[in-house]
């Protein structure tokens, strides 16, 4: 075991997928000499040249479309997209192109790609830097979608990304980019991603979340054990496919449910989730599925943001109210 | 078209040399351009009037642009790559493609037509520029596989007005990836004519990234041939991107939905009809002597052959298995997909499915 951060658990994840398979590549701005403004490809230019950690030209349809024909020709692309709101001048590329080839083509061509986007606010960042678009790419058939929430997940879900033969976008939680863990960097990697785990284990409420948000469910749990409520938290950790058995399972022995995520609540996961959940735990519910998430505004300035972002407080309120009835 | 542009092959049949693009072309080739041209040309027709009886949704015309096409056809290597818009039907017939494995894209049944690594063509695209992306993408992999090989990306007058058009010449230059951009410039895009795309001649615009052009004559197919084929001799031996543009004309509708009528006047139509490749191919084969009668003869009679292969191909065919619309979404197991697959499969096994005619 290897105390890491995130940052440091990708980039571990990476550069053991770049020494397993020759044909892995990372393309991105500045993931070169600089290391990617968050670092995470530190040194791995240095190490594997500028053939297979490529500083690309600063223009995003141009990173997945090249990348596209990357993977027609046998190559695992990696890509970096610098930040969340940079995502979008490549949605007609990933959205048209990587989500589709592999049925256009009839099962011919694959589409193995990752596109790793850090997401989500809380760093006090400019505008454009701070959000959760991965309802989008959720609601895209032909992409997978995964997000990690701590460092040891990281680790792990990375180099399954790489290693999956359909496209993965790879949210990753900036705000927990320096959060540090315990991480077991020699094991082989076992186990899907694409389900969703229990992380802390409770009889009243059930709370689920993803990335940045099951950190603060987990915070939210512990508070509300002080008071006598007993929560269990999900972590998604795959958002397509949505892996809810486990949700619906603990659901009909807590009988209530709240969602959290930093993304807008209307038309949210959330919404997925709660609809699920209302269908398949309907006669269990003590209390209507709660959804707890960011407002129907563009990410405001970051001087707003503690009151826009779900904290513990506003998870437990959301606690309160499903446990009044 | 400027002085500048590289004619071999003049209207009248009058071969001319080029001291750049010296091509050597004896009868057994000639033939063989004009056999791909006369046989696109036919699927062209055939295909249209499979639209037109409703047995396709779609077609789009090509005639007029044959020329280009397949002397860049005739310009690749069986190991080099071809990235194309849906109207590349004459290098689809170059490569071999089966047309009726084209026509079913447009009756419904598929998306694609055929296996890209079989026919080194990728799976075409209908969003307009998206391909040239992948093409610099593809030559990237090459350059990385050290291989000897070049890729060819077609795309038209419209395309280049894209972002994505823009990012692969750029990502060509920065690279020097061995691609070929070959512009048809068949100076309309649906109903709007070039002048609205560029103010310049496109040739001129790869001077900004540092990428050399040449404007052909795009009627032509031995400029289109020995151009293309110096071109992508270039890319393969590591001297990077060319782009070409090629002068020529749509003298059809973009698809059997659209009516030029009301956007281009008949005389302009006439004017290139006067400069068909067709015509100017079998004038210079005359001239040489590569033509007679009973080659003609032999082209018509596997023209008919195909045109009869492809209406009884394609008139009634079968509707697909609809449960058949659920694969290769992914390539491994999806876990909504594989539910949705069995919602349909209930519903198909209940009393309800059919009850009532959708219209």
């Amino acid at each position: 075991m290897t105390s890491m951060t995130m940052v440091q658990a990708l980039n571990a994840g990476l550069r053991r997928a770049l020494e397993d398979d020759p044909k892995v590549l990372l393309m991105g701005e500045d993931i070169g000499p600089l290391g990617g403004v968050f670092r995470v490809t530190d040194g791995l230019q240095k190490d594997f040249g500028e053939d297979r950690v490529i500083d690309t030209p600063l223009a995003e349809s141009g990173i997945v479309g090249t990348a596209v024909g990357l993977a027609m020709r046998g190559y695992r692309p990696v890509l970096e997209i610098q930040f969340d709101g940079f995502v979008y001048p490549a949605f007609d590329q990933i959205v048209t192109m990587v989500a589709k080839h592999h049925y256009r083509s009839g099962g011919i061509t694959r589409m193995p790609i990752v596109i790793r986007i850090p997401y989500g606010g809380g760093i006090g960042a400019v505008e454009h830097h701070s959000e959760s678009p991965e309802a989008y790419f959720a609601h895209t058939p032909g992409l997978r979608v995964l997000t990690p929430a701590d460092a040891g997940q990281a680790y792990v879900t990375i180099q399954q990304a790489i290693a999956s033969d359909d496209p993965v976008i790879y949210f990753e939680p900036k705000r927990r980019y320096w959060d540090r863990a315990e991480v077991d960097d020699v094991a082989p990697i076992s186990g899907s991603p694409w389900s969703s785990r229990l992380v802390r284990a409770g009889d009243d409420v059930t709370l689920v979340a993803y990335g940045p948000m099951v950190r603060t469910c987990l915070e939210a749990a512990e508070a509300a054990a002080e008071d006598g409520v007993s929560c269990s938290v999900i972590d998604l950790r795959s958002l397509s496919p949505l892996d809810l058995g486990p949700v619906v399972d603990d659901v009909r022995r807590t009988g209530r449910c709240v969602v959290v995520h930093e993304a807008p609540v209307v038309l949210g996961l959330g919404a997925e989730v709660a609809s699920v959940v209302t269908e398949q735990c309907f006669f269990h519910l003590e209390a209507p599925v709660r959804r707890v998430g960011g407002a129907y505004i563009p990410y405001p300035p970051n001087r707003f943001e503690r009151h826009y972002l779900p904290d513990v407080d506003r998870v437990l309120e959301a606690i309160d109210e499903v446990t009044a009835t | 078209m400027t002085e500048d542009v590289v004619q071999l092959l003049s209207p009248d049949g009058e071969r001319h040399d080029h001291p750049d693009y010296p091509l050597d072309c004896d009868h057994e080739r000639l033939r063989a351009l004009y056999r791909d041209i006369a046989l696109t040309r036919r699927l062209d027709v055939e295909s249209t009037a499979l639209q037109r009886t409703g047995e396709l949704g779609l077609w789009c015309p090509v005639l007029g642009q044959e020329g280009a096409q397949v002397g860049a056809g005739h310009a690749m290597r069986a190991t080099d790559f071809g990235f194309t818009s849906y109207r590349e039907v004459g290098i689809f017939q170059v490569r071999d493609v089966d047309p009726v494995d084209l026509l079913h894209l447009y009756r419904g049944v598929t998306h694609a037509s055929w296996d890209p690594h079989q026919v080194g063509l990728g799976i075409f695209t209908i969003v307009i520029g998206s391909h040239a992306l992948h093409a610099v993408g593809y030559a990237m992999g090459i350059q990385r596989d050290g291989a000897d090989e070049a890729v060819l990306a077609c795309f038209g007058d419209g395309a280049t007005s894209t972002g994505d058009v823009h990012e692969a010449m750029v990502f060509a230059a920065a690279f020097a990836a061995p691609v070929v951009f070959f512009v048809q410039n068949n100076q309309w895009a649906i109903s709007v004519p070039v002048a609205r795309q560029s103010r310049a001649p496109l040739a001129t615009r790869a001077a900004g990234y540092g990428i050399p052009a040449v404007q052909i004559d795009g009627n032509d197919v031995l400029a289109s041939l020995a151009v293309t084929r110096a071109a992508l001799d270039r890319a393969r031996e590591g001297g990077g991107p060319t782009f070409i543009e090629a002068v020529t004309y749509r003298r059809g509708p973009h698809t059997t939905s659209d009516d030029p009528t009301r956007y281009r006047d008949q005389a302009e139509v006439e004017h290139w009809v006067a400069l068909d490749p067709l015509d100017r191919l079998v004038r210079h084969m005359e001239i040489v002597g590569a033509w007679d009668a009973g080659f003609a003869a032999s082209i018509d009679a596997e023209a008919d052959a195909l045109g009869e292969r492809l209406r009884d191909a394609i008139r009634g065919m079968s509707d697909p298995d609809p449960m058949t619309m659920f694969d290769h979404v992914y390539a491994e197991p999806h876990a909504q997909v594989e539910a949705d697959r069995q919602a349909l499969a209930d519903h198909l096994a209940s009393d309800v499915a059919g009850a009532v005619e959708t219209r």
